[in-house]
């Protein structure tokens, strides 16, 4: 089945999955302008872009666990889901400094030099631009090992986004523990020998 | 809802006030969830009616009140209060109440008294959100004797020449416009004179970042957010931000109340 799978991925075209994911933005823009929004459109905005930035981070980090346990291949897409993320991550950022902070910039600047939850939020963000930056195919040839070490750099931004989202909240809330939760199990997975344990239970457990 | 009418107030501010629509869907109201909407979504389980307060500690007459004994309809003033919370957003609001003064009389408070406490009804089945310890329940809020007998500081039972919906704090809340959103204590079931200081929910939460006093300070930040200026709900999307008054622009009036009291220390 994982076969059949791998191989109607090979068909898909990697702008479908771009076209695809902006579907939260364009849902996003038409509850702005058909006031689906609620009370204080600005807050939504802002905290929907940085959700979803989030999700697409967190599916990024899906890809080679997937690959390890199931053998399902996303590999192709994952470059994209990457990008993808970062585009959110600027729409959010872009959202805060225009309807949030009003370009008000010496207050944008004194905050992000002093708010612990800013200052996480925009570490993670010079995480991913360089990620993002140096995603493409020239970069990979041309980094070599240093490329992979430098890609790790996605599980330190993944922890600092969701620490973002916690500690801008006065009290604590469900759903960022899970997506921290999420984020924290997938970096476990990547340490050494872990998939090799979990590859062996599911040999185990009468595959094959 | 039940229409109210209140006499009009000098102390109501000419700003012009947020909706109808706004006020009540766009709440902190933790006992319903820590969404904006969740207490006008969930918030139609609380039982408002029977409701009684109970006045007690250092008064010549304790007991159990209804609504009405301690605010009655005729005695409604319309009053429209400039709201700051503290997450850095405002509103400004027609509350329909009374001041806090006249019910504090009513019960007779004693000469030894220093403070007042308040207390919110603690009961999960009615209030979902009590089923999480986000917050110690009940919710608990306090002020300083003077600040309670302060002519601004009011117990609303409506709004908009409504009765309160129960979103915003139905029967019976508190409103003191100078201090956070958070010190205006909502659904009130008890309030107490005492000599000591009582504890407050958000300083027994964090007590870093939220003081007893509360009061609107543009220059005392919250450790995780400046509170220099705040976003009014309603400007839309490029209403920018203002900035924030000291004491919510309630200077002129409360300022004399901490003469001499660095602000810094008892935020």
């Amino acid at each position: 089945m994982i076969q059949k799978a791998n191989q109607w991925l090979r068909r898909v075209p990697v702008w479908l999955v771009w076209l695809l994911s902006s579907i939260p933005l364009l849902l996003l823009i038409w509850d702005t302008v058909n006031g689906g929004l609620g009370i204080d459109p600005v807050r939504d905005i802002e905290h929907r872009l940085g959700r979803t930035a989030l999700y697409f981070l967190i599916a990024t980090l899906c890809v080679t666990p997937l690959l390890r346990l199931t053998r399902l291949n996303l590999m192709r897409f994952r470059q994209a889901l990457g990008l993808i993320c970062f585009a959110y991550v600027c729409c959010h950022l872009l959202a805060w400094a225009v309807f949030d902070m009003a370009l008000l910039w010496p207050q944008m600047l004194r905050d992000v030099v002093k708010r612990p939850y800013l200052i996480f939020g925009m570490i993670a963000t010079l995480m991913l631009l360089a990620l993002a930056v140096t995603s493409n195919r020239y970069s990979i040839r041309g980094m070599g090992a240093n490329w992979r070490r430098l890609h790790r750099l996605i599980y330190p931004a993944a922890i600092l986004a969701a620490v973002h989202w916690l500690w801008a909240l006065k009290v604590l809330e469900l759903k960022p523990v899970l997506i921290l939760s999420a984020i924290l199990v997938l970096l476990f997975l990547r340490f050494r020998g872990v998939f090799g344990i979990l590859g062996g239970l599911g040999r185990g457990s009468g595959r094959g | 809802a039940f229409g109210l009418t209140g006499a009009p107030s000098a102390l109501s501010t000419d700003e012009k006030p947020n909706s109808f629509e706004e006020v009540t869907n766009y709440n902190n109201f933790y006992e319903f969830g820590t969404g904006k909407t969740d207490p006008a979504q969930y918030s139609g389980s609380l039982k408002t009616s029977p409701w009684s307060i109970r006045i007690d500690g250092m008064v010549d007459r304790p007991g159990s009140y209804g609504v009405e004994d301690l605010v009655p309809d005729a005695a409604l003033e319309e009053r429209i209060y400039r709201l700051r919370c503290v997450e850095a957003w405002s509103m400004v609001i027609p509350w329909l109440g009374v001041s806090l003064s006249s019910v504090l009389n009513k019960a007779g408070v004693q000469s030894g008294a220093k403070y007042v406490a308040f207390q919110t009804l603690l009961d999960p089945e009615q209030m979902p959100g009590q089923r999480y310890r986000s917050i110690d329940w009940p919710y608990r809020e306090g002020l300083r004797l003077d600040e309670a007998m302060h002519p601004l500081a009011m117990l609303a039972t409506g709004l908009y020449g409504k009765v309160l919906p129960n979103q915003n704090g139905a029967p019976i809340r508190l409103v003191v416009p100078w201090k956070y959103g958070f010190k205006s204590i909502k659904s009130i079931i008890s309030i107490t004179l005492t000599d000591k200081q009582p504890p407050t929910s958000w300083q027994m939460l964090q007590a870093n970042e939220y003081g007893f006093y509360a009061n609107v300070n543009p220059q005392v930040d919250h450790p995780r957010w400046s509170q220099a200026t705040e976003r009014r709900i309603g400007a839309g999307l490029f209403g920018g931000r203002q900035e924030t008054l000291m004491f919510n622009g309630y200077g002129d009036q409360v300022a004399n109340l901490y003469a001499g009291m660095d602000l810094k220390k008892f935020y």
